[in-house]
């Protein structure tokens, strides 16, 4: 049975245009703003400050110096070990999400550099069904730990997901294993990871590779939890706490080193990088 | 009066013949000389014979420098890192990575707060479990990179309390033990206030000569 297949494969297009009309109105504070300027201040309200949601290509852009980015991300793209279908058959699903994101898989893997220093990084695409880790995420997160160990760089994971794929069942779960344990190899060369929590940060993503950085940064405004507000008030039947799962409360509770705005994002992670880097 | 009393005020006195020397051209070094030894020999004096309860007042001077203010002296790119990636983060230990003379270091301090408000964030220096798993952490993180470690203590002694006692407060210090014990890669402790129980020996290098800490 496999759970990869290599056809309808392609390469990710740093250079595609984004949409091109001209204004957006602001969720947060209702306000009609100029799309251009919204991209040129990281996709963040330039009049409330509210962040609107980046997709992987623009987070890629917006943490790594310009034109530095290489995919080395393997040639493989989702099977259905289960032939599984829900409201559609799981071919369908993916073949959607790739022709509305323009992306292979949910997650993009490649080299480059963040102020200046060498790095591998991988970057979930949560409009790719959720961001979910089914084989393929698994299989390069694994491939992009390798790369790293191999090339002597740190590994920087930027996680946006509601967890694993559940249309791949069983072979979801056992990526959680998988990357924990290539993640080990990682520890054992003294290569750096860099776990960074966007918003959602959930599920099988949270209780595996992205817990696990040597380092862990959450974007201000990270939801970040294992299972989901709505389950565990219906199991437990009780209220729960207003900032339950935000940046702050995983902050308060001791499970990320801090918490950092996006417009910093970039240069944080350079300032850490360099601690590491030069150290050796 | 008290004796520091005493020497603030021969301090004061220094200070303002100095004021005057440069502003009438009147030479005054002769006094300023005579008063700046009787000075020194007042303060030696003084420090060479505290009573025990002195020191401990002293290793508690609201004026001494605290882990922050090292850390900011001594080192560069300070970059503190947070929680125990179990149950809590406990702003009585502060840590992080930063340059020691350009080599990465994992600096670990228990801090203590000036003002009343500082002092409710950082517990009067008194750590909870999730503070020593916190400083076990970064110390695992450090031998992993082959980063050397250095700790600040300076605490009365861990927080007694019941959510303490909750969080086994017993296995957190243990653990660090042994942690310590086995760790690959150099730990530097320095005593900048009180070491106080097993809460400063909870961040002690076994190398950090006994005596700098007591039992509490």
């Amino acid at each position: 049975m496999a759970i990869f297949k290599d056809k309808k494969y392609f390469r990710v297009d740093l250079t595609r245009k984004p949409d091109e009309s001209l204004w957006m109105r602001c969720k947060s504070c209702g306000e009609l703003v100029f799309k251009r300027r919204v991209r040129e201040n990281n996709n963040i309200c330039p009049n409330c400050g509210a962040y609107f949601f980046l997709t992987a290509r623009e987070r890629l852009e917006s943490l790594i110096d310009d034109g530095t980015f290489v995919d080395i991300s393997k040639p493989i793209v989702a099977d259905d070990p289960l032939g599984f279908s829900d409201t559609k058959p799981y071919p369908k699903r993916v073949e959607e999400a790739q022709e509305k994101t323009g992306l292979p898989s949910a997650i993009i893997l490649g080299s480059a550099t963040v102020t200046e220093i060498p790095v591998v990084i991988g970057v979930m695409e949560f409009q790719f069904i959720g961001g979910s880790m089914g084989s393929v995420m698994g299989e390069q997160i694994c491939h992009g730990m390798e790369e790293a160990i191999r090339r002597r760089v740190p590994f920087v994971l930027v996680s946006s997901s509601g967890g694993a794929r559940v249309q791949e069942g069983i072979f979801s779960l056992m990526q959680m294993a998988k990357v924990a344990t290539v993640r080990t190899r990682l520890a054992e060369e003294g290569i750096p990871f860099i776990s960074i929590m966007t918003y959602p940060t959930t599920g099988g993503v949270l209780a595996s590779i992205a817990s696990l950085g040597d380092v862990i940064i959450a974007e201000k405004g990270a939801t970040i939890g294992f299972a989901g507000r709505r389950v565990i008030r219906d199991t437990i039947a009780e209220e729960l706490p207003e900032n339950f799962q935000t940046d702050a409360f995983a902050l308060a509770h001791g499970a990320i080193d801090r918490v950092v705005p996006r417009e910093e994002l970039k240069n944080e992670l350079g300032r850490l990088l360099s601690l590491f880097v030069e150290a050796g | 009066m008290s004796d520091e009393q005493t020497l603030d005020l021969l301090e004061a006195k220094i200070k303002e013949l100095r004021e005057l020397n440069k502003i009438d051209g009147i030479d005054l070094s002769a006094e300023i000389a005579r008063l700046e030894e009787k000075l020194i020999a007042l303060r030696k004096e003084l420090y060479s014979h505290l009573s025990e309860w002195e020191r401990v007042k002293l290793a508690r001077h609201p004026d001494r420098p605290y882990a922050l203010d090292y850390i900011r002296m001594i080192f560069e790119d300070f970059y503190e890192l947070h929680g125990d990636r179990l149950s809590g983060d406990d702003p009585a230990i502060v840590a992080g990575l930063a340059r020691l003379d350009g080599t990465t270091v994992a600096v670990i301090g228990e801090q203590k707060g000036r003002s009343m408000e500082e002092n409710k964030l950082r517990n009067f220096g008194m750590p909870r479990p999730q503070g020593y798993r916190k400083a076990r952490r970064i110390m695992r993180l450090a031998e992993r990179f082959s980063f050397p470690v250095i700790t600040l203590i300076d605490t009365p002694g861990a927080y007694p309390g019941l959510a303490a006692e909750e969080n086994n407060v017993g296995e957190a210090i243990a653990v660090n033990l042994e942690t310590m014990a086995q760790l690959r890669t150099p730990i530097i402790s320095t005593v900048i206030g009180e070491g106080g129980s097993g809460g400063a020996i909870a961040i002690a290098s076994p190398t950090l000569f006994s005596s700098a800490a007591r039992p509490g």
